[in-house]
């Protein structure tokens, strides 16, 4: 089993995403995380889909049969040196006098943020990657989490190039 | 978007006219749905009416250029819409109200995915403003339909209508066909708007490639031409692209046998002698066994479906494997290709043609020689074939193989699922594309008669048979009643084994003979002792329930009973003549006839057998 991380774009229309996560079940892909947000073209959604990958289902099928689907424009796929990658977490973990310096000071060694403290817990919100957002949970885990809550993966590739540019412009001569 | 922008063949939705787009008109929701199909071709909607679809049917009562044909139950629409599409080329359309119309449009929908068949299906919604409030006859048939359809719209403003028709007809038609679903809010079809067309087409995202690469071609071609056992695999998609023509220059250029799957039965002339028959799991024994063997397949049009390749690891081990269709996702999906190409099946064998006579005149030319020794060989040796029952009942195959002898020139075949369809795909000669339809994919029962009377309706000079059975029949026989009152007059032959055969053929195989819930013509106490009465107990007379000749003239058929081979000519002949109304034949035939050959479901096809008990002597069984 491997992970891609898919950059999909669409059209800003309603149902789309019911239509590509209606694919996926229907297909049989997995799906381990999903992040949908407009993009610089009030016309055009980006879904960044992080597709578990079997052997049976190669990922070439899981774009082949997306770019079937007519409100979707592009797919890319980032590779993970050639992209950034970042999720976000809020977690809120069981905190008194005795614990809470200490939980401080691994917010602080992950540069992640103190967002609500009360008697009882803190409240912290990290973004990263994945293996640090990981990392930083283990540590936080035997404070005792009380709840999380993680976005999907967001990616962009590096550089100066916009995998958006060419997409407008074919929306713009369609319109 | 411009040709230029995406280099995709995108043909745009013009006035019949020609000329301006017209100029706008004050209208209605609903009328702007009439005019826009009647300006995009539809020439015949199959449909029934209700409350949220009644606004589009005012209009619909005046219109010039859209017959409506009033059917008896929303399935029957679809199917007949699909049979209209196959038989015409043309878009076939259906209409349905909201709720309970749209959802018994599923089954056609399905199915017409499943066999890539251009059809729009039209469905009123629910006021908009209740939409979402489970409100009387309220079913998110968007939603539904989702997975089984190519594309869907639902219109939420009345001055999106034409868009959403011209669209719709454009993604169903173009690039590998479908089905589209336009669903209509009642209050959208009510409201005053504007109607202009042409419209603007919206499909930034819609870019289907026919244009093949001319280095795969090239590949493929050089491929083609160094092979010793090359075989064509032709499937639906070469009738869909009107290819026929051109693949018979492919055949006869490279000398390759060709073998036709269940869809594409037509697309090369049956008598022709590099025609080696059907491949898969009822196909003949050369087409099966050529592909096992060969060295090379040509993949043209088909997908490669588990009908065609029986157990997936074991299929054609030997073949490399050139595959071309025009929907890039269908590469690759079963089988790996070594020459993938992405086009339009016409394009795409006319350049292979080029491709072909260039290597030829570079001095590239196969020799197939030794390899139609081997074909010719197991063509004479397993031809298909049936024996007559012994107890003088009718033989199944028989009168399918009469029908088609006995048939006009241009006949086009309709049939339902099970052993019937297969050996209306065995016993019938299909010489020209279009003249056969079924449901393939899917496997729907009942799409015979829905189908037939599409076919007759969008091709009324042509004779249409129905080659249907009796579990079928009993699925969509009303549509029997619209083929009466609507001047289609098809004919249907019922091959009445009083069973579900092929349910049953399993059961005989694979079941020890125990018929659960396989006899139809007996209730279940009779029926609990069917594994104990054993295969010849016949349908004991006075028993038929149905009596498919009195409900035949109920619904305004001309209908006759056969039992006998003796009769057989002069029943056909005579239905061929009736040509006022609809004719039934209820055809008695043996219940305990088979369709072989067989490759039993989840086995290798090296495991074809020819008949019962009769595998195939390959001459390599030492090699097994």
């Amino acid at each position: 089993m491997s992970k891609h991380t898919l950059s999909v774009l669409v059209e800003n229309k309603p149902g789309v995403l019911a239509r590509i996560t209606a694919l996926f079940s229907r297909r049989g892909f997995n799906i381990d995380s999903l992040a949908v947000g407009v993009t610089e073209h009030p016309d055009i959604s980006r879904i960044t889909i992080v597709v578990n990958v079997i052997e049976a289902l190669p990922l070439e099928q899981v774009t082949k049969q997306l770019n079937k689907l007519v409100n979707v424009l592009k797919i890319v796929e980032l590779e993970p040196g050639a992209a950034v990658q970042r999720e976000l977490v809020l977690v809120k973990v069981r905190a008194d006098n005795e614990t809470r310096s200490q939980i401080v000071e691994i917010v602080q060694l992950f540069r992640a943020k103190t967002v609500d403290v009360s008697p009882e817990a803190v409240t912290i919100e990290a973004t990263g990657g994945s293996d640090k957002l990981e990392a930083m949970l283990k540590m936080l885990e035997p404070f005792g989490i009380k709840e999380l809550v993680q976005s999907g993966t967001i990616a962009v590739g590096r550089g100066s190039r916009s995998i958006t540019d060419r997409s407008l412009r074919a929306l713009d001569r369609s319109a | 978007m411009t040709e230029q922008a995406t280099g995709a063949h995108h043909p745009q939705p013009r006035p019949r006219s020609g000329g301006q787009p017209s100029a706008p008109e004050q209208v209605t929701g609903a009328q702007s749905l009439i005019r826009s199909l009647e300006e995009v071709g539809a020439e015949t909607v199959f449909g029934i009416p209700g409350g949220t679809i009644l606004p589009a049917y005012d209009p619909l009562m005046d219109s010039k250029r859209v017959r409506h044909v009033l059917v008896r139950h929303e399935q029957g629409a679809g199917h007949a819409a699909t049979g209209y599409a196959q038989a015409t080329g043309k878009v076939g359309v259906c209409m349905a109200t909201s709720g309970p119309g749209a959802t018994n449009l599923v089954t056609p929908i399905a199915d017409a995915h499943m066999d890539s068949v251009p059809l729009v299906a039209i469905t009123g919604q629910v006021v908009s403003k209740a939409i979402g409030t489970d409100a009387f006859q309220e079913a998110d048939i968007v939603g539904i339909t989702m997975p089984i359809t190519k594309h869907s719209f639902l219109v939420t403003r009345p001055e999106d209508i034409p868009q959403a028709i011209a669209q719709a007809f454009h993604i169903a038609s173009s690039g590998r066909p479908g089905p589209v679903l336009v669903d209509i809010p009642k209050d959208i079809l009510q409201a005053r708007t504007t109607f202009s067309w042409p419209p603007v087409m919206d499909l930034p995202g819609y870019r289907p490639v026919t244009k093949p690469h001319a280095k795969q071609i090239r590949e493929a071609a050089r491929l083609i031409t160094q092979a010793r056992r090359p075989v064509l695999y032709v499937g639906g998609g070469v009738i869909k692209a009107g290819a026929t023509a051109e693949l018979k220059v492919l055949a006869e250029l490279t000398g390759a046998p060709v073998t036709t799957t269940l869809m594409a039965l037509g697309a090369f002339p049956d008598s022709h002698p590099l025609h080696v028959g059907m491949p898969g799991m009822h196909g003949a024994v050369t087409a099966v066994t050529a592909l096992q063997k060969a060295d090379l397949i040509v993949a043209l049009g088909a997908r490669f479906d588990d009908r065609v390749t029986g157990k997936l690891d074991s299929f054609a081990p030997h073949a490399k494997v050139v595959h071309a269709d025009i929907d890039p996702a269908e590469i690759g999906k079963n089988r790996a290709a070594d020459v993938p190409i992405v086009g339009d099946a016409r394009e795409v064998i006319a350049d292979l043609v080029q491709a072909v006579q260039k290597e030829h005149s570079e001095g590239h030319q196969g020799d197939c020689t030794a390899w139609w020794k081997d074909l010719g060989r197991w063509r004479e040796t397993y031809p298909l074939g049936y024996e007559q029952p012994e107890d003088g009942s009718l033989s199944p195959q028989q009168v399918i193989e009469r029908i088609g002898q006995l048939a006009p020139q241009g006949t086009i075949f309709a049939a339902g699922v099970g052993q019937h369809q297969m050996w209306s795909a065995h016993y019938i000669q299909y010489e020209q594309p279009a003249t056969w339809l079924n449901s393939g994919g899917a496997g729907t029962m009942g799409y015979a008669v829905p189908a037939a009377m599409g076919a007759k309706a969008g091709a009324p000079d042509r004779t249409v048979w129905a080659i249907d059975g009796d579990g079928c029949f009993q699925m969509t026989n009303q549509e029997l009643t619209t083929c009466a009152l609507n001047n289609i007059p098809i004919k249907v032959a019922i091959i009445n084994n009083g069973a579900l055969g092929m349910v049953r053929q399993w059961q005989t195989l694979f079941y020890n003979q125990r018929y659960s819930n396989t006899v139809l013509h007996s209730g279940p106490a009779e029926s609990n002792s069917g594994s104990a009465a054993g295969p010849g107990r016949q349908p004991s007379a006075g028993t038929r329930v149905p009596d498919f000749v009195k409900l035949s003239e109920a619904m305004g058929c001309y209908a006759i009973r056969c039992d006998s081979a003796d009769d057989l000519d002069k029943v056909i002949e005579e239905a061929n003549s009736v040509n006022d109304r609809p004719v039934v034949i209820d055809f008695i035939v043996h219940e305990d006839a088979m369709v072989w050959p067989m490759v039993a479901a989840g086995t290798s096809n090296d495991e074809i057998m020819a008949a019962r008990d009769v595998r195939p002597d390959f001459g390599d069984n030492e090699d097994d």
